[in-house]
């Protein structure tokens, strides 16, 4: 299965019947094209829509009616719309149950760094700093290495932070982890994958939960 | 009251150089597009634009970087064009990089005589840097200064003579707030309608915020990413 599939339908069964739920542009969007059947939740779009439907045909295009990635979206039936300091007051909050974002780095204290390379263009931070302060749950939706297969599950973050102490779960192609009190909890690992792959590619300090269970 | 004004050309002939503006609009949806246009036929300059994006090359807020006329950008998402990196990296524009939802609470905050709020976004980051962070109840709060403008341009989908706005889907996004926090607030509107045509109900900017108004037109509209699905 394609690397980031497999990380989609794994964080779509983190989603939760009557959840309302903030997925960060990229991979995270995707997520909505994967519900699983009989779990019925509302998706919100921080430009100012609660109830983001699937993406438009043709003759469905209202270039008044856009997500927070600037794409051509529908609302489903019972959305709302609001300004931009309403959709921050359901983030901060604390009225987003879940949020589910990309990340560059994430350490073993659940500090996150998903914004900024220092010395690259920096285009800025959106709403992803907001996110992390308020929704209920965070979790971030990563493949587990970059290209040259360097950990992303790190000691300490290197880069800018987005926020400290607010991952809650990390859900790669290869592992779902969680930050708990005591340090990361190694929760799962991919069909595909072995728990000395695993170890290869984290540069944190893990424990493994018993059982380990595979997805 | 009747604060309709002819049109863009002449409002935008009351804005100085090195004026502070809001622009509404989230990426090119809900943008003021006749007021951006004058703007740039005006040659207005020195200018510090308070605005969630930067507009795209060759369009939006795009051609007044172009023809230089912006010398600070406060933002929260930018570099969606060419023109705009080349003038940041060149450090020839100047440009503050602000979190969306204090971005947003800052102009609510300006508009609405609050003088500062505590806000858990950024806490521990580079934007918390320099500025006054408390705990309340086991949370860590960083203190956030409210925004203001000397002009709001702001795109409404329906207005009346009072400056009454309703707004259409998500292109409502910032104009409603930054309609609230500048001392001169200029609508567009794509239907000007009547005092009483528009239901009290259905008003989103009570025309207490506006200043001016007209009706504004043809719209281009542009789509940054068109989307769609078969069917």
């Amino acid at each position: 299965m394609d690397t980031r599939l497999r990380i989609i339908r794994r964080v779509a069964a983190e989603l939760r019947d009557g959840d309302y739920v903030n997925l960060g542009i990229g991979l995270p969007t995707l997520v909505a094209d994967h519900i699983p059947p009989g779990i019925d939740i509302v998706l919100h779009s921080e430009n100012g829509l609660l109830g983001v439907g699937p993406s438009p045909t043709e003759a469905e295009v209202d270039p008044d009616l856009i997500n927070a990635g600037k794409e051509t979206v529908t609302a489903v039936a019972g959305a709302s719309y609001f300004s931009g300091a309403d959709s921050f007051a359901m983030v901060r909050g604390g009225h987003i149950d879940l949020t589910v974002l990309g990340a560059l780095e994430v350490d073993q204290a659940g500090n996150l760094a998903n914004w900024m390379v220092p010395g690259k263009m920096v285009k800025g931070m959106g709403g992803a700093m907001d996110l992390v302060a308020g929704a209920r749950r965070v979790v971030i939706a990563m493949e587990h290495s970059t290209r040259d297969g360097q950990p992303r599950i790190v000691p300490r973050c290197t880069l800018p932070f987005t926020g400290l102490r607010v991952v809650n779960r990390i859900v790669t192609d290869l592992a779902v982890i969680d930050v708990t009190r005591d340090g990361l909890v190694l929760r799962e690992i991919a069909q595909h994958t072995t728990l000395e792959a695993v170890r290869a590619l984290t540069s944190a300090a893990f424990v493994v939960d018993a059982p380990l269970k595979r997805f | 009251m009747d604060k309709r004004i002819d049109s863009a050309d002449a409002a935008v002939a009351l804005i100085p150089d090195g004026a502070t503006i809001m622009m509404g609009g989230f990426g090119l949806c809900g943008i003021p597009e006749m007021l951006i246009a004058a703007l740039h036929r005006r040659g207005t300059r020195d200018l510090t634009v308070i605005s969630n994006n930067a507009g795209v090359d060759g369009f939006g807020i795009g051609v007044l970087l172009e023809a230089r006329q912006v010398r600070k950008m406060i933002a929260t998402y930018v570099g969606e064009n060419k023109e705009f990196e080349r003038q940041y990296l060149t450090r020839e524009l100047e440009v503050d990089l602000v979190p969306q939802g204090t971005f947003a609470e800052r102009i609510r905050a300006g508009g609405a005589g609050i003088g500062a709020f505590y806000t858990p976004t950024g806490y521990g980051t580079l934007v918390a840097e320099g500025k006054e962070s408390r705990e309340f109840d086991g949370t860590h709060y960083v203190l956030e200064r409210p925004l203001k403008a000397d002009f709001a341009f702001v795109k409404g989908d329906r207005g009346d003579r009072h400056g009454n706005l309703t707004y259409r889907r998500t292109a409502r996004n910032f104009n409603p707030i930054m309609a609230t926090a500048a001392r001169v607030t200029i609508a567009e509107v794509e239907t000007l309608v009547a005092p009483g045509e528009i239901d009290p109900d259905a008003v989103v900017t009570p025309g207490i915020y506006v200043q001016h108004i007209f009706l504004g037109g043809p719209y281009q509209k542009r789509i940054e990413r068109r989307v769609v699905r078969e069917g």
